[in-house]
């Protein structure tokens, strides 16, 4: 028994250092100065800089892109939680024809890959004078945001008792209400995981946000990060540091809220 | 308060069997209705259907006349007590009760002092403050029997109230609901599959059996003419005796043989069952243990429970069935395991039952007469 638990408990501590390998190389990295980022590697920090974060503040503005990513991926969380989970509500509590139907194709919907839908979008925002926009970001984001935070709330509102709402139907609430009072107030962790997965999800998305942005003044962190490689140079330890400023808040997140990811994850794929 | 009326209720899910069978029912005011069977008897349904949380598949359903069917649950106006409570979670105790007031809209000091009232009734104001989760079982009951009491609804629904509670706390609170019923004197609908609490409870029982009604009438109107086998042998503990007999009529006089048993019992005139097979039914205690030589059949005691003022002996009958017979006898005379007993039936408390249909043979031979209804 004891050596099983110590053979697992070695296994873990390898795979936990294969995992965290790359970040802890990362973070190191941006620490080193550019000279010696190529030199012999070390695995312990030697005489670290900050160079790097202040060339990254100072040098770039790249208080812009975060401010971008923050904005975009914010105003898109609120949207789609705040539509989303009216939509789960129904499709969760109310039967009528075609349910199941519709709940496929609202996972239809995200299923498409990226790529095969960048150009009509590109096209159509376009159209709308909506490249390099903010609500040229949102809209888009939506389409890939909305159908995760319905899918994830259904499984969410299905949990929820019955008898709950039942009783608030009999004290005269009408549907709203009861939705409103009653089963918002009850579903906040429910809300909550669903919002963090969709501001992560909105955080590390580059594609659309390469493909629909022109100009620095709109890049995401992500589509900043790529575009720090110049004509004659990719200045590596910029890079890396902003990696680091690009992944704080997610590891945050993540570290604060795990619990309630999984417990929102794992409601999606049991019920799913 | 008000009259409820049910007019051929069916309710079928999906595809599957009636879960409610024509039901045609009428409660009346201020009475208290209890709707009573096993588990899977459709009772809680028919509740459901009452409150408007489910519609019926056919049928009609009216409150006080009015035809009320296709209402949505909020327009009915009455209360449910659920048997989970369903309190909501995050409101406290004072807000649980005041939602259905604040959701009708009125005046927040009178909504406030009604709740006060309601709390104060059921001892429940010191907890105002709390939430649900704060409150023990037998509290959180209080607190969902109070939701309800607050808004003054046209009538009740109950559905299992007392079955998430400590035994020790269910029979005070079933007294506790008597006398609220009797202090408000509102029409209430009691869902239970306790035959006890729906006997103590009821001012009439309505007995549920795979989606139909089996019988409707006072505890001891059910109690004493069962319409048939499956009424008579849910009601009483312990269960009614129930085996097959051949039956011979001669001169006023019935003779009924089986399982090693046969006496002779008056059946009225007007029930002819010469050279039939019935079910002859006898409660436990209507059965009494005789000397051997001038009892209606013999046996050996194989089984017996002490109930402190009383004992339940289970005699194994001679004959080739071995039909087992349930005596209810004083603590003090019971016998011994293994002993050799005789049994005997008080001729007036037999019930004859068609053995093919279950079918109360009536009239049934009953020493009460039969009552002015209440």
């Amino acid at each position: 028994m004891t050596v099983r638990r110590m053979l697992t408990a070695l296994g873990m501590t390898l795979l936990l250092a294969l995992l965290l390998c790359p970040l802890y190389w990362m973070l190191l990295a941006s620490l080193t100065p550019e000279s010696r980022i190529f030199g012999a590697p070390a695995l312990l920090p030697q005489d670290l800089v900050f160079d790097h974060y202040r060339a990254l503040f100072a040098g770039r503005d790249f208080w812009t892109p975060i401010r971008n990513s923050l904005f975009v991926g914010g105003a898109t969380t609120i949207l789609s939680v705040g539509l989303g989970a009216p939509c789960a509500y129904v499709l969760a509590r109310m039967p009528f024809r075609g349910r199941t139907l519709t709940l496929a194709v609202v996972l239809a919907t995200s299923m498409f890959p990226q790529v095969s839908v960048v150009s009509p979008l590109y096209l159509l925002l376009r159209e709308f004078g909506l490249i390099n926009t903010y609500p040229g970001l949102v809209l888009p984001y939506l389409t890939f945001a909305t159908p995760l935070t319905i899918w994830l709330l259904v499984a969410f509102f299905r949990q929820l008792p019955d008898a709950v709402e039942e009783a608030a139907r009999m004290d005269g609430a009408g549907r709203l209400r009861t939705l409103w009072e009653i089963v918002l107030p009850l579903s906040w962790p429910g809300l909550a995981s669903t919002a963090i997965l969709t501001f992560l999800y909105c955080w590390n998305e580059f594609l659309f946000a390469l493909s629909f942005t022109l100009g620095p003044e709109r890049h995401t962190v992500p589509v900043a990060i790529a575009l720090f490689r110049g004509q004659y140079q990719v200045p590596w330890g910029e890079i890396l540091a902003a990696a680091v400023v690009a992944s704080a808040p997610v590891a945050a997140i993540v570290l604060i809220a795990q619990r309630r990811i999984v417990a929102g994850l794992t409601a999606g794929a049991i019920k799913g | 308060m008000a009259t409820i009326t049910l007019e051929h209720v069916q309710k079928v899910y999906g595809s599957g069997p009636a879960a409610v069978h024509d039901v045609t029912l009428e409660i009346r005011h201020g009475e208290l209705l209890v709707l009573v069977g096993p588990s899977g008897s459709g009772k809680s349904t028919v509740l459901r259907l009452i409150a408007g949380l489910d519609h019926p598949t056919s049928g009609r359903i009216l409150l006080d006349g009015d035809d009320m069917t296709e209402v949505s649950p909020a327009r009915r106006d009455l209360a449910m007590v659920f048997q989970s409570y369903a309190l909501y979670p995050h409101k406290s105790v004072r807000d649980n009760l005041a939602f259905g007031l604040k959701v009708r809209g009125g005046d927040p000091a009178v909504i406030r002092t009604r709740v006060e009232q309601a709390a104060a009734a059921l001892g429940i104001d010191a907890l105002l403050d709390r939430k649900p989760a704060q409150l023990s079982g037998g509290q959180r009951q209080r607190v969902a029997l109070g939701r309800a009491i607050v808004r003054e609804p046209r009538a009740f629904l109950l559905d299992e109230p007392l079955s998430n509670l400590d035994p020790s706390l269910r029979l005070g609170t079933r007294t506790e609901l008597a006398l609220l019923h009797r202090r408000l004197g509102a029409t209430m609908v009691y869902v239970t599959h306790d035959q006890e609490e729906a006997m103590t409870l009821g001012t009439r029982l309505a007995v549920m059996r795979e989606g139909r009604l089996e019988q409707v009438g006072t505890p001891l109107d059910v109690y004493r003419r069962p319409a048939n086998v499956f009424v008579a042998t849910f009601f009483g503990s312990p269960a009614m005796n129930v085996w097959p007999c051949s039956c011979s009529q001669r001169a006023g006089v019935t003779r009924l043989a089986g399982a090693g048993l046969a006496f002779e019992v008056a059946v009225s005139e007007s029930v002819r069952i010469d050279d039939a097979t019935v079910l002859a039914g006898v409660r436990p205690s209507d059965v009494e243990l005789a000397p051997p030589d001038t009892a209606d059949g013999r046996g050996h005691v194989d089984v017996i429970e002490p109930l402190g003022a009383t004992t339940v002996v289970h005699v194994g009958i001679d004959g080739a069935s071995r039909q087992s017979v349930r005596v209810v006898v004083a603590a003090d005379d019971g016998p011994a395991v293994g002993d050799r007993v005789g049994i005997r039936v008080r001729r007036n408390r037999v019930h004859l039952f068609d053995a093919r249909t279950g079918a109360a043979l009536t009239p049934t031979v009953s020493p009460w007469p039969v009552g002015p209804r209440r």
